[in-house]
C-alpha cells in the first residue's frame, strides 16, 4: 500500500511539473501573435476577443454607417432578448420554490398530492396558455419596442362607452401560429406563461391536503385560459386598466411594473375564494370554533423553497423590464431584495413579540411578504420607500395570518391569502403612495414620470385603488362562482376518510414517504371532532354497552 | 395492574389520549407503527409494479389499576371506532411490577 502510494505521489507530481513547464515555455510565444510553430493564439485577458473585425460588413476596409448600426441595433434588442428569456428561466425555477415551501407546510401524508398540483400546475397552465391565454392578454398589446416590435399582437377587442375606449381583451396569438410565429411573440410567451405559473400555484398552497385531483386540473384551465390573461389584458395587454390616464387622466393608469396585482392579487383572491368554498380541513377547528394547530411536516424544506422564491424574484422584477440595456434594472433588483429584508426581519421580530418565538414559518412569510409587495412598485421607488414597503408587508402578513386564522376561520395552510392576496393589494396601493418620479417617463402613453401621493400626483394613488379594487371584485367573483360550480358538478372536496388517510394514496396512488411511519400530523390533546364526522360522537364515557364492550 | 395497548388510527389519537385524560390517565406512552389487519391489506404501486404496503397506525400504551381498565378500554374504543376496517385493536395485559425511575417507587400511577 505505502509503495503504491508512493508511485501514485511521483507520477501526479511529474504530470504537474510537466503542465508547469509547458506553459513557462508556451505563454511568452503565444501571448500577442501567431505562435512560432503556427499554433492559433490564445487570449488569455480577453482584450483582444471581439473587436471591429467581428462586425459583419461587405469590405472590411469600407465599413458603412448602416452595416455598424445594423449590428448595433441587433445587439441592443439582442442584450434584452438574453436578458428576458434569462429572467424567465429563474422565474420558471419559483416553481420549484412555490411546491417546497407548500410541501413544507403541509402534512407529510399529502406530500405527494401537494408536491403533484404544484408540479403539473406548469404543464397543464402552459398547455390552456398556449391555446387561449396569450391571445386574450397580449394579443393587442402592439409593438413592444425593446423586444424589437413584437408587431403581430396588433388585435385588442375594445368597447366604447361614454366616449371613451375601453380594451377588453387581445384576439391575436391563439396557439402562437399564424403571423405570431415571430421570436419577439415567442420571448414574450415565454415571459408572460411564467407569470401566469406563479399566479396558478398560489391557490394550490390555501386548497391544499383536501383538493380533489380533477377539480384541481380544471382549476388550471380556466386560471390559465380566462381570468388571469383577462385581468394581465386590462393592466398589461392594453387593456382598459392601463387606459385610466390616457382616458381618464389618473396618471398613468393602473401602473403594476412586474405583477403585485397581475400575478399576486390575482392568484391571492382565487386561494380565498378557493378556501372559503372547500372549507377548512378536518380537525382545523373545535367545535367551539377555536383554531388548531396543524404543523408542517418540514420546515426546512419550506425555507430552502423560500430560498429558491427570493432567487427567482431576480428574474420576476428586474426582468420585467424587458431590457437588459435598461439599467434601471440595478435599481429593481436592489429594491427586491430591500424588501424582502424588511419584510424577513420585521416579521421576525413583530411575531417574535407577538407571540413569543421568531416562528420559522413566519419568517418564510415575512420575506416572501416583502417580495410581493415590491413586485409593483420595484422600479419607481427609491432605497428608503422599498425599505418601508417590505417593513409594511412584514407587519401585514402576521396579522393577516392570525386574521385569517382565528377571526374569519378561513382554512390557509400555507398563507397564500395573506402572502400574496394582501400584500399585492399593499403593494399597487404603495406604488401609488410612494413613487417618485424618477421612472417611468411616457409609461401607459402618459408623458411624464410616474409620482405617488407623496411625490404630487393623487391621481396615481386613484388609478392604483381603481386597479386593486377591480382586481378584487373580478377575480374574486369569477373563482367564487366557479368554485361553486365545480363544486355542483364534480366536487371540489374529496371526502372525509380520504383526507384523514393522506391523500396520496387515494388520490394520486403513491405515498410521498412509504418507508416511514406517518404520524398523526395533529398536536395530542386537542379534543378535536376528527372522527366524529365518520362516526357518531359517543354519548358519554360510559356508553351502553354494544356487540362487545 | 394491566398494560393496555391501544393501536388506533393516527387521526383519532387527539380524541383517545383527551378521553383517557378525563378518565384521570395522563400517563401515555406514544408510538408510530405500521401494520395491517385481517381485511385490510393495502396494496402500493410504484411505476405501474404492485407492491404490499403497511398502514401507519398509532399505538398508546398505558398502565392502569384493574378496576379502572373497563372504562379505559371503552373509552379509547368509543372515541376512535368509525366502524370502518382498520379500527385497530386493544389489547389489555397483565403486568407483574411497573417502577417510576425517578421516585423509586412500585405502581401503577
Amino acid at each position: 500500500m505505502k509503495r503504491r502510494a508512493m508511485v501514485l505521489m511521483k507520477v501526479l507530481a511529474a504530470a504537474l511539473l510537466t503542465l508547469w513547464f509547458s506553459n513557462v515555455i508556451t505563454t511568452p510565444n503565444t501571448a500577442h501573435a501567431q505562435g512560432a510553430i503556427g499554433q492559433p493564439a490564445g487570449d488569455p485577458t480577453g482584450a483582444t476577443t471581439g473587436t471591429a473585425a467581428d462586425v459583419p460588413v461587405k469590405d472590411a476596409k469600407n465599413p458603412t454607417l448602416t452595416e455598424v448600426m445594423e449590428t448595433v441595433g441587433h445587439n441592443r434588442i439582442a442584450i434584452n432578448f438574453v436578458w428576458t428569456l434569462l429572467a424567465g428561466f429563474l422565474v420558471m425555477f419559483m416553481q420549484a420554490g412555490f411546491a417546497m415551501v407548500e410541501t413544507g407546510f403541509t402534512r407529510a401524508k399529502n406530500a405527494a398530492h401537494t408536491m403533484s398540483m404544484n408540479f403539473m400546475i406548469y404543464p397543464i397552465g402552459m398547455l390552456g396558455y398556449w391555446i387561449c391565454g396569450y391571445a386574450l392578454q397580449m394579443g393587442g398589446v402592439g409593438a413592444i419596442s425593446v423586444l424589437g416590435g413584437t408587431a403581430p399582437l396588433n388585435s385588442e377587442f375594445t368597447l366604447s362607452l361614454f366616449g371613451h375606449t375601453f380594451g377588453l381583451f387581445g384576439q391575436k396569438g391563439f396557439f402562437l401560429s399564424g403571423n405570431t410565429y415571430d421570436v419577439g411573440v415567442f420571448a414574450l410567451f415565454l415571459f408572460q406563461m411564467v407569470f401566469m405559473d406563479t399566479a396558478g400555484t398560489i391557490p394550490t398552497g390555501a386548497m391544499a391536503e383536501r383538493w380533489k385531483w380533477s377539480a384541481f386540473i380544471v382549476f388550471g384551465f380556466f386560471m390559465s385560459m380566462v381570468v388571469y390573461p383577462l385581468f394581465g389584458n386590462w393592466v398589461w395587454g392594453g387593456g382598459w386598466l392601463a387606459t385610466l390616464g390616457k382616458e381618464f387622466g389618473l396618471g398613468h393608469g393602473h401602473v403594476d411594473f412586474a405583477g403585485s396585482s397581475v400575478v399576486h392579487l390575482v392568484g391571492g383572491m382565487a386561494a380565498l375564494a378557493g378556501a372559503i368554498v372547500i372549507g377548512p380541513r378536518l380537525g382545523k377547528y373545535s367545535k367551539t370554533g377555536e383554531s388548531i394547530a396543524i404543523p408542517g411536516h418540514d420546515i426546512p424544506m419550506a425555507l430552502a423553497g423560500t430560498f429558491i422564491l427570493a432567487f427567482g424574484w431576480f428574474g420576476f422584477n428586474p426582468g420585467s423590464t424587458l431590457a437588459g440595456g435598461d439599467l434601471r434594472i440595478a435599481v429593481v433588483a436592489t429594491n427586491t431584495m430591500l424588501a424582502g429584508t424588511g419584510g424577513a426581519v420585521f416579521a421576525m421580530f413583530y411575531v417574535w413579540w407577538r407571540l413569543g418565538k421568531p416562528d420559522p414559518s413566519m419568517l418564510a412569510n415575512g420575506m416572501l411578504a416583502g417580495l410581493v409587495a415590491i413586485t409593483a412598485p420595484c422600479a419607481f421607488v427609491n432605497s428608503v420607500s422599498a425599505m418601508i414597503i417590505g417593513v409594511v408587508a412584514g407587519f401585514l402578513v402576521v396579522e393577516s395570518v392570525l386574521f385569517f386564522d382565528r377571526v374569519a376561520k378561513i382554512d390557509d395552510p400555507v398563507g397564500a391569502i395573506s402572502v400574496h392576496g394582501v400584500n399585492g393589494a399593499w403593494g399597487v396601493l404603495s406604488l401609488g403612495l410612494l413613487a417618485d418620479g424618477a421612472y417611468g417617463d411616457g409609461w401607459n402613453g402618459v408623458s411624464g414620470t410616474v409620482k405617488g401621493l407623496f411625490y404630487g400626483d393623487a391621481s396615481q394613488f386613484a388609478a392604483q385603488c381603481v386597479g386593486t379594487l377591480t382586481c378584487v371584485v373580478f377575480v374574486f367573483v369569477s373563482f367564487y362562482v366557479f368554485f361553486k360550480v365545480v363544486d355542483a358538478l364534480i366536487g371540489n372536496r374529496v371526502s372525509a376518510a380520504v383526507e384523514l388517510e393522506g391523500l396520496d394514496i387515494p388520490e394520486m396512488g403513491a405515498l410521498a414517504y412509504p418507508d416511514f411511519v406517518l404520524g398523526p400530523g395533529t398536536p395530542m390533546g386537542s379534543g378535536s371532532a376528527i372522527v366524529s364526522s365518520a362516526s357518531p360522537a359517543p354519548a358519554s364515557l360510559k356508553p351502553v354497552r354494544g356487540d362487545a364492550i | 395492574m394491566k398494560l393496555v395497548k391501544c393501536i388506533v388510527r393516527p387521526d383519532a389519537v387527539p380524541d383517545a389520549t383527551s378521553a383517557l385524560e378525563r378518565l384521570g390517565v395522563s400517563g401515555i406512552t406514544v408510538s408510530d407503527v405500521r401494520g395491517r389487519g385481517k381485511r385490510t391489506r393495502p396494496i402500493g404501486d410504484f411505476r405501474g409494479v404492485k407492491y404490499e404496503r403497511f398502514l401507519s397506525m398509532s399505538m398508546l400504551e398505558v398502565i392502569a389499576p384493574d378496576d379502572l381498565i373497563d372504562d379505559i378500554v371503552r373509552a379509547v374504543i368509543d372515541h376512535t371506532r368509525t366502524g370502518e376496517f382498520g379500527d385497530g385493536r386493544v389489547l389489555v395485559i397483565p403486568v407483574e411490577e411497573a417502577y417510576s425511575i425517578r421516585t423509586r417507587q412500585c405502581g401503577a400511577a
